[in-house]
């Protein structure tokens, strides 16, 4: 950094740094420091501690990751055996198949849960009323996400020579997708899996329209009776999908990172 | 790169594959990818044409345009409507000035500086994990005992909590949809400007321009149409979001998603049981829109950027 500080501009630079930085981390300044706070103007940990000691919220957290764990898996089981055959055998569907991955980007999560509320019910007494159900939708939130993780995926590695090749020594297409190709995308399909995380992790609208206990609904419920506990999860949370996030980054770092390509076009 | 020849090379389609058996051949290819587009239409199609349908039907499933022209002209909607459009075009414009001069800032450490990794994956939280939680940041920061509250309050003796109706009014929203927003134009707009080539400002300086020349006649007009796709799409977003709005605003429904909840938790008003399906479709026409808008910038966008 320190040679950056010669070029001209870079006053600015820094200034911008500092002062939009600034707004960004204050918040999360603002939530260390309340959700911190003792009697008397001294620090404590109660509200930290108290996290654990929330059967409601604890549960709650058990049945997100539930709900994250199948959604991944889900997610995986649609997208890779769709997208690698689309890469061999039908290049064709590879647009159509990016346009619907993409369209959850159009259609907002509160547009959907509005239609989605006919087809659950059928759902929800089938389950009985179990929250896993919600994996099914949260499916669909993350295809755009995971569908340009493993899109990237499949672009960096030869899926083709290496199915004939495969295919010329005698293996399957069951074979070819699940012992080839899905150990050489490795690096995105973690990628995709870590953004389907930590997106049910943070998924709000959904499960409180539909009037399941996630995580998010949980701590919305409690900012009404603790707001220092509901800050002190809330950090945690946030802190949690960053160590995440940023974990992959740097694994995968050194080359182009597929998160953040993955995370910067999924946008797009 | 490597999906170039897909169409030419299809492992498995030896040369036996030509005459009567092909076209059976071809349709059977199209197969496994059938449960992938049936769950996509079970689960994104079909409640899309659930609420695009229910907005134009009675309680009783009968044809009508009665709910719509509700929802068009009943000053509560209308005003849902004014406030969610004012709220997303404000808050998209202070993200993409300040989301756009962050990004700038961190771009130019290269693309594999730990600043911008670090910027990137904190930004990425921020603008897509946050939603509930960030409401709670914001009350954290801003709320009667929060800590920008009480630091201002003991150094420069503002008192914020005087009229502390603004956290939970607009001007909330504004402050805490930007925050979310900054971090989302850093994601969006960084790829755009690593395009731009480190030759351009050379030659420009090597030619005598200042930087703001540059900036002007050079960096400027390329950067344009993707800084105006980025605002869209906060745009969008903004329009879309519910959670942070939800967790914040508790009483009334100042704007439509809210609008929404409170069409699904109270199904019928005023004797209109699909109100919420005909706002619904209300956003879904907004969204598209503000989409086609994004789709035909960045083709202009993508002209000078890779």
């Amino acid at each position: 950094m320190s040679r950056r500080r010669r070029l001209p501009g870079s006053l600015a630079r820094w200034a911008v740094i500092v002062l939009v930085g600034g707004y960004l981390i204050l918040p999360l300044v603002s939530m260390l420091e309340f959700s911190t706070r003792g009697d008397l103007g001294t620090r404590s940990l109660d509200a930290w501690v108290a996290i654990g000691g929330d059967p409601n919220l604890v549960e709650a957290i058990i049945t997100t990751l539930a709900i994250a764990a199948l959604t991944v898996v889900g997610m995986l089981a649609l997208l890779v055996p769709t997208m690698t055959w689309t890469y061999l055998r039908v290049p064709k569907l590879k647009r159509p198949v990016e346009f619907l991955c993409l369209l959850p980007l159009a259609i907002p999560a509160v547009v959907l849960v509005v239609g989605i509320v006919p087809i659950y019910s059928i759902l929800t007494r089938a389950t009985r009323g179990s929250p896993l159900v919600l994996v099914f939708i949260d499916i669909i939130l993350v295809l755009p996400y995971a569908h340009r993780a493993i899109d990237a995926g499949l672009k960096s590695i030869d899926v083709i020579t290496l199915a004939e090749a495969a295919r010329s020594l005698g293996a399957g297409w069951p074979r070819v997708i699940l012992q080839i190709i899905v150990p050489n995308l490795r690096g995105a399909l973690l990628s995709a899996s870590v953004i389907a995380v930590a997106l049910v992790l943070g998924e709000f609208t959904i499960s409180s329209l539909l009037n399941y206990d996630t995580l998010q609904v949980v701590i919305n419920l409690l900012g009404k009776r603790d707001s220092y506990l509901s800050v002190a999860v809330s950090l945690a949370a946030l802190l949690f999908a960053f160590v995440l996030i940023y974990g992959i980054a740097v694994v995968a770092g050194g080359k182009r990172r597929p998160v953040e390509e993955s995370i910067e076009e999924g946008v797009a | 790169m490597a999906s170039l020849p897909a169409s030419e090379r299809q492992p498995g389609a030896g040369p036996a594959s030509g005459g009567a058996g092909s076209r059976s051949r071809t349709r059977s290819a199209y197969l496994p990818t059938l449960p992938f587009f049936g769950y996509v239409a079970l689960f994104l199609i079909l409640p899309t044409l659930i609420v695009a349908v229910g907005a134009f039907q009675t309680a009783d499933g009968l044809p009508t345009l009665d709910v719509m022209t509700t929802v068009l002209t009943g000053s509560t909607f209308h005003r849902a409507f004014t406030r969610s459009i004012e709220l997303s075009l404000v808050s998209a414009i202070l993200g993409a000035v300040f989301g756009g001069l962050l990004a700038w800032a961190v771009a130019s450490g290269g693309p594999g500086g730990r600043l911008r990794q670090f910027a990137v994956a904190g930004s990425s939280v921020l603008a897509q994990f946050g939603g509930v939680m960030l409401a709670f940041a914001f009350l954290a920061t801003f709320g009667l005992r929060g800590f920008a509250t009480l630091i201002l309050r003991d150094t420069t003796g503002i008192d914020l909590t005087r009229d502390s109706s603004w956290v939970y009014g607009m001007t909330g929203l504004i402050v805490v949809y930007t925050y979310f927003q900054i971090p989302l134009m850093v994601i969006v707009f960084l790829p755009a400007l690593d395009g731009l080539r480190r030759e351009w400002r050379e030659a420009s300086t090597s030619l005598g321009g200042s930087a703001w020349s540059y900036w002007r006649h050079v960096g400027g007009p390329i950067l344009a149409p993707s800084f105006l796709g980025a605002a869209l799409l906060l745009f969008a977003n903004a329009f879309s979001a519910y959670a942070t709005a939800a967790a914040l605003v508790s009483q009334g429904s100042p704007i439509v998603p809210l609008q929404i909840r409170e069409a699904l938790t109270s199904e019928v008003i005023l004797g209109q049981a699909n109100v919420g399906k005909a706002l619904a479709l209300g956003m879904i026409i907004v969204v598209a829109v503000v989409m086609t808008l994004y789709a035909l910038v960045q083709r202009r966008a993508s002209r000078w950027l890779r």
